[in-house]
């Protein structure tokens, strides 16, 4: 191993397993002290992981962490705090009805007998003022914005002596405004000599601030960038990779009659923050539409909506000539519409109940599954017999609890399920999100056979190689927004990544060539 | 330096039958074992309470009576808790639900025109309803409001104790009770047999195994069984397959808070023939239930065992208190020893504790 004087942490090939996925594969690089190094790459990609690998609250199975040179075992995040290492989780960590002092005081280790408060918030609004993360010591945290709950994430990590600073997606929470303010903070800090590792997807934001650029994908580490040679071309297509798709074969398919028509479509998110916005868009029998766009740009609410579950604020949506604007799950499926949920864990299937079980989970009312309010168990076991041969689901049998089945097997069964009713629009939302390359390819299958059958697909997902290698038509969504709506042949990768980092596409080809 | 732990957790998906009996079986010995230092403490050698105690519950056919006599109730509310655990939902309320039923079979008995023949029936009838009108409401303020339901539960048992003792009080205080709290006595026709000389009000016994029965054949064969269990088991999945938790829920009740009323029937009918102070009439089964159902795992069948367990424990801590002289609250020791350790023990069937090597 080559010493290196400046590298303040080294990952040194470290690799962390989870039962289905390998998040972090023999993952090597250098962070030198006083910068902002961002961590670059997809969901799923391992960069979470791999912090917290750092943090200690994960141990790797393979490999060493170096910090100054000298080979530091981190097992717990205690470790890690002694070790000058802070981290503000994506969901913040604090105490609702405790005051930010009081969140500051949850342990330390150390603090003085009498009045201990006074010298926490002497020492609080002294950091505070060093950095600009003004916030009242004494508000109790349910009181306080999304921002200022960041602001005491940061205060509790510098009060306890952090010299490194993890940040994960740390503005997904934040409005633009905000967003400016913490960038400020993060310069002030690493120009006074801390680390700060910056998570995120976003490649404005990482070409903003970041002195070094590690872009992941799938557990690996592509590369590492200064950010001048650098640009965000170059890192939306290291970041997406040009992974070739095998054994997918595009049958040539006539479009029939329109299946799903939207309409100036608008909702909101559980914040109450416009997540779609007067999105149009429609799609035909034998036809696969793709939805591509970065994570949390209206995706999951647009689902939603067309599955029943969330409200529409305006527009409208047709489900075969039907208009279904705001119906009940149920009308919309009894309308053949099915799902391949985002959360395929909590929405897709019931873990505890047996395969049958889960295979009549929206049939479970027709015959012949049910007569009357008796449910017919011998025809569930046949038909789940039958999914499970068919679609080469691996499971022991019938009766085996879903949720002791792979996540690949896991989302085979849901697509059998609902291929199985015989629909005429699937909304599949990140079918192969976190799955192996293998049932990932099984799964893009299925959905291009459903296509040769004269289905209507709306595909959402964020992998960018998926949606091209399978989408007739692709619409790129920002905020909420089309950017974009173009023809399979007419995509270019580039063009696509703009697109997603919310350029619109009638201003691409003038600025950009 | 932080030291780590030299053992592992990690998780049990699917626990097997073996660990869930293994698991609740040490439980029970748990209990046990912290019992005897109370028996200890009261200068009772435990063996021979735990002997005493056992003779008391199965000694001979006085005492087997007297266990099945505390069974019934245990089973018919027990039942209902099943089903409402099954589906997630936290009914502490079977105490209120079961003195709605003897409120109900009261008014049957005492203030209503049904005729002789039909008493009994409608008393059964009346009561199952009250007990379920009681629990819907708790359902309602938590399907369509999110109100949490083991507090809403819970206080309407407030609410229906001190109701209960308004009316003995009160409007339907007896003529013929020489001013004891009582109303009066039920008509012939208005009480449950008994076999022989016991307390066994069989009627009731026999509602309560078809109940256990019926409501099996109803989570495991029925289509609104299988919305219970995918509500209880994963809502969001639910929702997503376009069911309705508002309607689940309140099926739910109706029948928790029913069979549980249909106890309370049983215990005026059977053994009390008449209103009177409902720590009298109930002995807090309803609250003891709630044990009988979590330590049958929510199976309605299993509930006929474990009902039978607790009958025994209520009938053995009779027989401390005349044999031993040990208080009869001993008994609530043992109910609390026992759900303690239950919940307790739930972790070990979820989680496996490992080694750490070296």
């Amino acid at each position: 191993m080559s010493e290196n004087n400046t590298s303040l942490i080294r990952f040194d090939s470290i690799v962390k397993k989870f039962p289905d996925v390998l998040a972090n594969d023999h993952v090597s690089f250098d962070i030198e002290e006083g910068t902002i190094h961002s961590l670059l790459g997809e969901n799923g990609a391992g960069k979470t992981t791999l912090m917290n690998v750092l943090y200690g609250l994960y141990e790797q199975e393979e490999g060493t962490i170096y910090l100054r040179g000298q080979e530091k075992i981190i097992d717990s995040p205690t470790k890690a705090i002694e070790l000058g290492i802070g981290m503000v989780h994506q969901h913040f960590k604090l105490v609702s009805s405790h005051t930010v002092i009081e969140n500051i005081a949850l342990g330390l280790k150390t603090a003085s007998t009498m009045r201990p408060t006074k010298e926490i918030e002497r020492k609080l609004v002294e950091l505070a003022a060093q950095y600009g993360l003004d916030v009242d010591p004494r508000a109790k945290i349910w009181q306080l914005s999304a921002g200022e709950k960041q602001r005491v994430e940061i205060l509790r990590a510098l009060y306890r002596g952090a010299e490194i600073l993890i940040l994960d997606e740390p503005t997904s929470v934040l409005t633009p405004g905000e967003t400016e303010r913490l960038f400020q903070v993060l310069q002030d800090m690493a120009s006074s000599g801390r680390t700060i590792i910056f998570i995120s997807h976003k490649l404005d934001e990482v070409m903003a601030i970041s002195k070094y650029i590690t872009v992941l994908r799938d557990g690996r580490v592509v590369d590492t960038l200064k950010k001048e040679s650098t640009n965000k071309r170059e890192l939306s297509k290291k970041m997406v990779g040009r992974e070739v798709l095998f054994d997918l074969e595009r049958k040539p398919v006539d479009r029939g009659d329109k299946v799903l028509e939207v309409g100036n479509l608008s909702a909101f998110n559980d914040k109450g923050i416009k997540a779609i916005n007067n999105l149009s868009f429609d799609l035909h029998e034998g036809e696969i539409l793709g939805i591509a766009g970065v994570a949390g740009n209206g995706q999951r609410e647009l689902a939603e909506v067309l599955s029943g579950l969330r409200k529409a604020t305006s527009g409208k949506v047709f489900i075969d000539g039907k208009n279904l604007t705001n119906a009940s799950p149920r009308s919309i499926i009894d309308s053949q519409v099915t799902f391949i949920p985002e959360d395929r864990i909590n929405q897709g299937i019931v873990g505890n109940l047996t395969l049958n079980d889960n295979v009549i989970l929206k049939s479970y009312r027709k015959p012949p599954f049910s007569k009357g309010i008796f449910i017919n168990y011998r025809a569930v076991k046949e038909h789940a017999q039958k999914l499970i041969e068919q679609f080469d689901v691996k499971a022991p049998g019938p009766d085996t609890p879903a949720n002791l089945l792979s996540g690949g097997n896991i989302q085979k069964l849901i697509l059998a399920r609902e291929v199985s009713l015989e629909p005429k629009l699937i909304i599949a939302s990140h079918p192969t999100y976190g799955l192996d390359v293998g049932a990932a390819e099984q799964i893009r299958n299925l959905l291009l056979t459903q296509r040769e059958n004269g289905v209507a697909v709306l595909l959402i997902s964020e992998n960018l190689t998926e949606i091209t290698s399978l989408s007739d038509r692709i619409a790129v969504i920002y905020e909420g927004q089309l950017m974009g709506l173009v023809n399979r042949e007419e995509a270019t990768r580039s063009e696509l990544g703009m697109m997603m980092a919310g350029t619109r596409i009638e201003q691409i080809t003038h600025d950009q060539v | 330096m932080g030291k780590s732990l030299p053992i592992k957790i990690t998780e049990r998906p699917n626990p097997s039958g073996l660990v869930i009996i293994g698991v609740s079986f040490l439980a029970l010995l748990s209990a046990f074992l912290v019992a005897s230092f109370v028996f200890w403490a009261y200068g009772t050698n435990p063996i021979v309470a735990y002997r005493a105690l056992f003779s008391g519950a199965f000694g001979g056919t006085y005492e087997l009576s007297e266990t099945i006599r505390r069974a019934i109730p245990l089973l018919l509310a027990g039942v209902g808790l099943a089903i409402a655990f099954k589906a997630q939902f936290w009914n502490i309320g079977a105490e209120g639900q079961l003195l709605l039923g003897t409120i109900a079979a009261t008014w049957v008995a005492l203030f209503s025109p049904v005729p002789k023949p039909l008493m009994i029936p409608a008393m059964f009838f009346f009561g199952f309803l009250a007990g379920a009108a009681w629990g819907l409401i708790p359902a309602i303020l938590k399907s369509k409001l999110g109100i949490n339901d083991v507090i809403t539960t819970l206080m309407m048992n407030y609410i229906a104790i001190n109701f209960v003792l308004f009316l003995v009080q009160g409007p339907w205080k007896g003529e013929h009770q020489w001013g004891f709290p009582y109303t009066d006595k039920f008509p012939q026709a208005a009480r449950l047999s008994t076999i022989g000389t016991t307390h066994v009000h069989w009627l009731t016994l026999v509602i309560g195994v078809l109940a256990a029965i019926l409501i099996y054949i109803l989570i495991n064969q029925t289509t609104p069984g299988y919305e219970i269990k995918v509500l209880g088991s994963n809502p969001s999945a639910g929702r997503f397959a376009g069911m309705s938790y508002v309607k689940t829920t309140i099926l739910v009740m109706f029948f928790s808070g029913g069979l549980a009323g249909m106890a309370g029937v049983g215990e005026i009918a059977g053994i009390h023939h008449m209103l009177r102070n409902p720590s009298e009439l109930s002995l807090g089964y309803g609250y003891t239930a709630i044990i009988v159902a979590w330590l049958a795992r929510k199976n309605p069948l299993a509930v006929i065992l474990t009902a039978f367990f607790f009958g025994a424990i209520f009938s053995g801590g009779d027989a401390l208190k005349v044999s031993i002289g040990l208080p009869f609250q001993i008994t609530d020791v043992f109910n609390g020893l026992i759900l303690f350790f239950l919940i307790g023990s739930e972790i070990l069937m979820n989680y496996k504790i490992e080694w750490r090597k070296a």
